[in-house]
């Protein structure tokens, strides 16, 4: 096949290539350029796209680099701060491989005739009994990303290509120094690409949104402190908020942006029954029977929580867990997975957190909070 | 796993000859230049700044070089500083050309960015440029007029991306009446290989040229810098170039460079005259493609290799990319360092990007080298006709239904 490898320029899409050779594909490598600004970490800078370009000359393959700048401000930037301002708490990850890697360079390579994507994600796509492709974790599980995924399992996965995923990212780093590439011990990228270590979270949104005060209250009303910018508080949040000390230890429970308020109170008060989903995108298109048991995890590198499904619609669905749970913030990804007959562990689906509240009704008035 | 021959679209191979139609962004060493600089990369390697006899023979080929290229560029010998390239001339006019960082810069909207972001960083300002890239003199005159004394005027005599020429005498004079005193600085690295820079640039009391441009080497250029015109030198040093450029001499490349400009300066009015036919009945068969338009009128002063258009439902990046795919080399504008296409400051300052209307739409320059062929045009409207065609059919998403 002719394939389209994305290549960030770090160790994984770089042996994601050599794989993809040895596999006998014809394979061109693409540095997708997203970020315009200033990068500590990102797959979009000037030395990022060197490495990239090195690595790719290295595996005797022709590198280019495409300009996807405006489609990651538009689907990435623009609803990062879009969503910090309606007070939820936005995975920049999540959206970017939903619309610039797995959407705007699909369609580029299909355009440009390629027969297939190929990205250094760790995870897996995999074939379930009916034929039906599934996005898997990838074998190294400290490594996985089929979390960030979730919002392609239900496309035409037949033209996606993960080959990294079958490889711990020990023998990932074993094979590029094998191959002389200079991204053998380059470390792994953790932040948001488009957000520098000296600038910081708060002065990015700073820039392109109005932050605002509000009063921070217990869960009794009472006021115990501020914050300067409510948009930046998070559900479950402990620190940061300049709360004096004390033998309790405090926790953020509700955050309404629109009220300016912030309300703390104890850790009981954080759990939930459960979560309800919005923009839901099932694994084939087929959403699960309620009833059914899920292993559900809600952040990038989360513990797992035993689950049932409740209801489940087109692109809502309802969780409840095994037993309560601390409660996701709004607009955090939850994925729902399953594990197949040869216990190999895949998205069955996922979404965003509708709200905090912990309710996975989403009403929240009818039911009292545990520990209430 | 979807077959490597169920694409729907036919791929094109290289199957033809390749034509290169990128000829802005680089030439061919010419074979005069590549033969008169052999001797200065074999045995004849002295430093001319040498006092022995390997360093005179280097020095004599320098000052015959230097004679060659002052009669060629309409200046004498020592009015010329070899520098390492285009940038390298204009950032030194600019920065070395005003008489005290207090003194205004002013330059186009449409410069290259070797000027554009020099002016930028001394806190200048530019101004609008027409429909077709020329220079508005009247807000020339206007930005001129406004308080504070000008040091320095640059305006480009050829645009690098759509190739529209300046009147520089035109220029000229609305410096020397609005801001008499100021210099006049012109980025002459695209008219170089196309104009007899001894009729059009002499109202310019600086200069900027680069070898690569018209078959010379890559690494050498020129500033021409007429006697009067104060400079201070940008790199301190051995006192090379007068005291005004301090480096070890490039010899071979200023040999090259003045081989290329003479070999070409010989055959000028018949190349001009041959290629810019070309040029035009490439225009105007690909503007026979529909959604395809030439970007500037045909009847605008430009230069005689270039033809810029804008496509219709088109990206310039894919476009570009299969253009190469099918051995056909052009570019979306400038040459960019990253290699990705970049928003074109030129098409924004004509009005002619998808900004200023929101119509998506893709840029494609083709530049004709001296040695184009009417083979190479018929083989370019070709390949290009049936790429846009391509490139207009419905894309395959990975999901259909995807929102937003």
């Amino acid at each position: 096949m002719r394939v389209l490898a994305a290549m960030s320029g770090g160790v994984d899409s770089s042996v994601a290539v050599a794989l993809l050779q040895e596999r006998g594909h014809d394979v061109v490598g693409v540095t997708m350029r997203l970020w315009g600004g200033p990068s500590d970490t990102g797959c979009c800078s000037a030395t990022e796209v060197a490495d990239a370009r090195r690595a790719a000359a290295r595996l005797g393959v022709e590198h280019h680099v495409f300009d996807f700048s405006e489609e990651f401000d538009r689907h990435v930037v623009d609803p990062y701060v879009a969503d910090h301002a309606a007070g939820r708490t936005p995975n920049p990850c999540v959206e970017c491989n939903r619309h610039l890697k797995f959407d705007a360079l699909v369609q580029r390579a299909d355009v440009l005739g390629f027969d297939a994507v190929a990205t250094g994600h760790h995870a897996r796509i995999v074939r379930d009994a009916d034929g039906r492709h599934l996005v898997a974790r990838g074998v190294d599980v400290a490594k996985d990303q089929s979390y960030v995924l979730h919002p392609i399992v239900d496309s035409d996965l037949g033209r996606v290509l993960m080959p990294v995923g079958e490889m711990t990212k020990d023998r990932v780093r074993a094979r590029a120094a094998a191959l002389g590439l200079r991204t053998a011990t380059k470390p792994d990228s953790q932040d948001v690409c488009f957000i520098t270590r000296a600038e910081g979270r708060a002065a990015f949104l700073a820039e392109r949104m109005a932050l605002h005060p509000a009063e921070i209250r217990d869960v009794d009303g009472r006021t115990v402190g501020r914050t300067d910018a409510v948009e930046l508080v998070t559900i479950g949040q402990r620190r940061g908020l300049g709360l004096a000390g004390g033998a309790d230890r405090r926790f953020v429970l509700d955050v309404d942006v629109a009220a300016r308020t912030v309300t703390v109170g104890p850790p009981e008060r954080l759990v939930g029954d459960g979560v309800a989903l919005e923009r839901v995108r099932w694994a084939g298109g087929r959403p699960l029977a309620p009833g059914t048991e899920v292993s559900v995890q809600c952040s990038a590198h989360g513990e797992v929580r035993p689950a049932t499904v409740e209801t489940a619609g087109g692109t809502s669905a309802t969780i409840r867990w095994r037993s309560p749970q601390r409660r996701v913030a709004p607009g955090q990804s939850v994925v729902l997975f399953g594990a197949t007959a040869n216990g190999v562990e895949v998205v069955l689906g996922g979404g965003t957190s509708a709200s905090g509240d912990g309710d996975p009704s989403g009403l929240r008035e009818s039911q009292q909070l545990p520990g209430s | 796993m979807i077959p490597a021959d169920d694409t729907t679209r036919p791929r094109p191979g290289p199957d033809g000859p390749v034509v290169d139609l990128d000829r802005a962004a680089t030439t061919p060493l010419r074979a005069e230049a590549r033969a008169a600089m052999a001797p200065f990369l074999a045995g004849r390697y002295g430093n001319p700044s040498s006092a022995h006899a390997l360093g005179r023979d280097a020095m004599r080929a320098v000052d015959e070089a230097r004679e060659q290229l002052a009669d060629l560029l309409g200046c004498a010998p020592s009015e010329l500083v070899f520098t390492s390239g285009g940038t390298e001339a204009d950032v030194h006019a600019v920065t070395g050309g005003i008489p005290t960082r207090a003194d205004r810069v002013v330059c186009s909207a449409v410069e290259h960015p070797a000027v554009l972001a020099t002016v930028t960083a001394l806190g200048g300002s530019t101004v609008a440029v027409h429909r077709d890239g020329r220079i508005d003199l009247d807000a020339l005159a206007a930005e001129l007029s406004l308080p504070g004394k000008v040091g320095l005027v640059s305006v480009m005599a050829a645009n690098n991306e759509i190739g529209t020429l300046n009147d520089l005498a035109e220029v000229a004079a609305v410096v020397a009446e609005h801001a008499p005193g100021a210099a006049l600085h012109t980025d002459a690295v695209q008219a170089a290989a196309w104009l007899d820079l001894r009729r059009v640039a002499t109202p310019a009391a600086l200069v900027s040229v680069s070898a690569h441009k018209f078959g010379g080497p890559r690494g050498v250029g020129a500033l021409v810098v007429r006697s009067g015109t104060p400079l201070r030198a940008l790199l301190p040093g051995g006192g090379q170039e007068l005291g005004r450029r301090s480096g070890t001499t490039h010899v071979a490349g200023i040999v090259g460079m003045a081989a290329a400009l003479s070999a070409l300066d010989r055959e000028r009015d018949e190349v001009v005259r041959r290629v810019s036919g070309l040029r035009d009945r490439l225009e105007s068969e690909l503007g026979g493609v529909p959604g395809v338009v030439p970007t500037v009128a045909s009847s605008t002063p430009r230069l005689a290799g270039t033809a810029h258009l804008l496509i219709d439902d088109v990206d310039s990046e894919p476009l570009l990319f299969l253009l190469d795919d099918a051995g056909v080399r052009a570019s979306a504008g400038s040459a960019c360092a990253s290699g990705a296409a970049a928003a074109s400051h030129v098409l924004a300052a004509i009005g002619a990007d998808a900004a200023s209307d929101g119509r998506r739409r893709g840029a494609l320059r083709l530049t004709l080298g001296h040695d184009a062929t009417d083979g190479q045009v018929d083989r370019a409207v070709e390949v290009i006709a049936a790429t846009v065609e391509r490139l207009r059919a419905p894309v395959r998403r990975l999901t259909p239904d995807r929102e937003g």
